[in-house]
């Protein structure tokens, strides 16, 4: 069953990838005009889709700067401590 | 003398540990089951029943074995439930001593849970590094005996620390053994080293390098038990010692953000996770750090919920490290079809971690942020945030991409042999499923528990602001991870860590000892030999040769000339009466022609 279901979504995926944009899309334009920012803790968080932004960013950041960290002699074989 | 009639948790399961041996076959597995189940039914009777029980006299000491409070209650709680659930996991294992290490190290957890004083805390500690290793040991492979001892060196050490903090604490207090805050507001030395001793278990750096060593080469149930006790176990030992520290909260977020950077770097799912495990301590260190109820509160949580989603988490690692002989994400992919309940339960494991709404991060992880917020604390606050970042995109997708989806990197005997795991592993991943489904989906389920309950039910998770919040960093989080995939491409690497400097500095050590010690040693030795034992021999031959020659050749000289003379007579005295008759006359006869002659 699980496996029918993953399959059924794969075989449409450039479907599933539209309606993942449309869902980011909507869950934007839900912060911006419906949610309250009485909660919010600093100014910057009232900047439209300020925490959308800070994901995004979050997430490339952590790449980038992980794998430049890596690649700068990190990152090594995997015989390395082998005798 | 036991003050009044408590059992202790440790105790069913020592107990319990030592005859299991003893226990017939067919009723092995009930028995598996009934021992921790006994132990989280003890646990329960205690609730609401706070105050200092099983205090021991001992020569001068008064130990104590059983302090019932909140905060005691909540971990002593998930240790035992989480005992159950990893020893469910593990029924297929066969090997006694691997069930027998794993409940004495629950029980060595247990024992630091409810300890009242430093003496019985040390005798714990020291139980579990002890009882742990042998999860290491028992994978057996080449290198695994290696990774023991190194754990245990390390541990070793940390212990020491504690020790050396404790003694000097006893000194400077005039005798006070007793385990509860420590007075951070003027700390000493001990104080410093007493906190060396437990950051060393939560694996704070630069003392963390000890873990995904060690947990990414433990026996696959093993995992699971060494992924819930020791960090845990020490966070327990900072919120009961050290709430309000400042220093931890830098630390903690430090610990979030490292763990965070050598997941992207990590190729093994297991050492993966544990380096996530670095990560998600370090916001129960920071909110030790932070030290006010709500923060405090969020520690406990967290590291209820923790426990639960990592050990399921494990679980689904370890099951297809059980069926393919594969940990590596170079050497697995696209397993959905062969193995998809363990991605189901994996995925929830996942979703908890990230905190995702209804699962159990969401409601213990922001407990810990939403205090940084409250004291102003806003850096520290933001860059545990970015941290929840990075976890969504390695546990909540990498993990799962990289195993049950993405390229196919199974060799064609590991895709033969993959397969959900027996009906047990099963069953351990849906009970820590479903817990990790209800803690975020009920909240007073984990709130009531927690040590500053009326704290924990003014807090609403579950408001538009956070679900907003939450939702936007993580699907903006994955919307990142889909676009940068092809740089997260399993790499088939080993990422250097700190314990580089204990390995290569224990390398250099041989070196050390190999080349010029023993280079010196050698030329002592030679020149020992020209110098020493050559006159030495020269002489000794000498003294030899004139014993015997100088000495010997008087006093034995004379023995040699009587015996000569003896030997010759004994010649002459065959016994035979002829010859005898012969010589008598002959001797006779010649003296009768020298009397003639002359």
């Amino acid at each position: 069953m699980i496996v029918k279901l993953i399959d059924f979504f794969r075989d449409r995926l450039q479907l599933v990838i539209r309606l993942c944009y449309v869902g980011l899309a909507l869950l934007v334009a839900w912060d911006v005009l419906f949610v309250s920012k009485e909660h919010a803790h600093t100014a910057a968080e009232h900047i439209p889709g300020f925490w959308a932004a800070f994901g995004f960013v979050a997430c490339v950041l952590i790449i980038i700067v992980s794998k430049w960290y890596g690649h700068l002699g990190i990152m090594t074989r995997e015989d390395y401590y082998d005798n | 003398m036991i003050t009044d009639f408590w059992l202790h948790p440790a105790l069913i399961l020592i107990v319990g540990a030592f005859l299991l041996p003893l226990i017939p076959k067919w009723l092995k597995r009930p028995y598996l089951v009934i021992i921790p189940t006994l132990a989280f039914l003890d646990v329960i009777t205690m609730q609401g029943h706070n105050g200092t029980y099983g205090v021991i006299q001992f020569l001068d000491w008064h130990l104590t074995f059983g302090r019932i409070d909140g905060l005691s209650m909540v971990f002593a709680y998930i240790m035992t439930l989480m005992c159950i659930i990893g020893t469910i996991y593990g029924l297929h294992v066969e090997e006694d001593y691997q069930h027998v290490a794993a409940w004495l190290y629950v029980a060595g957890s247990l024992g630091v849970i409810f300890c009242g004083d430093y003496l019985v805390l040390f005798l714990f500690w020291e139980l579990m590094a002890f009882a742990s290793v042998f999860l290491v040991w028992f994978r057996r492979r080449p290198q695994s005996l290696a990774v023991g001892y190194r754990y245990l060196l390390v541990h070793t050490a940390g212990g020491l620390a504690l020790l050396a903090g404790f003694i000097l604490r006893y000194k400077a207090t005039g005798g006070d053994y007793s385990f509860g805050p420590i007075g951070v507001d003027a700390p000493s030395l001990y104080t410093y080293l007493i906190l060396i001793g437990f950051i060393l278990n939560a694996a704070v750096p630069p003392f963390h390098a000890w873990l995904p060593d060690a947990y990414g080469e433990a026996t696959v149930s093993g995992a699971v038990f060494m992924c819930a006790f020791t960090t845990k176990t020490a966070v327990y030992a900072l919120a009961r010692g050290f709430a309000g520290m400042d220093i931890l909260v830098p630390l903690g977020v430090c610990m979030a953000l490292y763990g965070v950077v050598y997941a992207v770097l990590e190729n093994d799912s297991r050492r993966l996770l544990a380096y996530h495990i670095i990560s998600q301590v370090g916001y129960m260190v920071a909110g030790v750090g932070i030290g006010t109820e709500l923060a405090i509160n969020g520690a406990c949580a967290h590291a209820f919920a923790h426990i639960l989603y990592k050990g399921l988490l494990f679980m689904g690692c370890g099951s297809v490290l059980h069926m393919t002989g594969k940990s590596k994400f170079s050497e697995l992919g696209g397993l959905y079809k062969k193995m998809p309940m363990a991605f189901v339960f994996t995925m929830i494991g996942g979703l908890s971690i990230s905190a995702f709404p209804l699962f159990s991060g969401f409601v213990s992880k922001a407990m810990i942020v939403a205090a940084g917020f409250e004291v102003h604390n806003y850096w520290a606050a933001f860059l545990l945030t970015l941290a929840s970042a990075g976890t969504f995109l390695h546990t909540g997708l990498k993990v799962p991409y990289f195993i049950w989806f993405g390229k196919n990197n199974c060799s064609q005997e590991t895709w033969d042999k993959a397969a959900d795991p027996p009906w047990n592993m099963q069953l351990g991943m849906g009970i820590a499923a479903f817990l990790c489904i209800l803690i975020g989906s009920y909240t007073p389920y984990l709130y009531n528990m927690l040590p500053y309950p009326q704290v924990a039910a003014g807090y609403h998770p579950y408001n538009a602001y956070h679900l907003s919040e939450t939702l936007q960093i993580l699907l903006f989080t994955a919307l990142g991870f889909f676009l940068l995939i092809k740089k997260l491409a399993p790499e088939p690497k080993i990422s250097i860590d700190l314990d580089w400097f204990y390995r290569m500095g224990g390398r250099g050590f041989l070196w050390l000892a190999e080349k010029p010690i023993q280079w010196a040693d050698s030329c002592v030795s030679e020149a020992y030999r020209y110098l020493g034992l050559i006159p030495l021999m020269t002489t000794a031959r000498f003294w030899s040769w004139f014993d015997w020659h100088a000495i010997d050749g008087v006093v034995d000289g004379i023995a040699r000339t009587v015996r000569g003379i003896g030997g010759t007579v004994r010649n002459v005295q065959s016994g035979q009466l002829q010859y005898n008759i012969f010589y008598a006359v002959s001797f006779v006869a010649v003296v009768l022609v020298l009397y003639v002659l002359a």
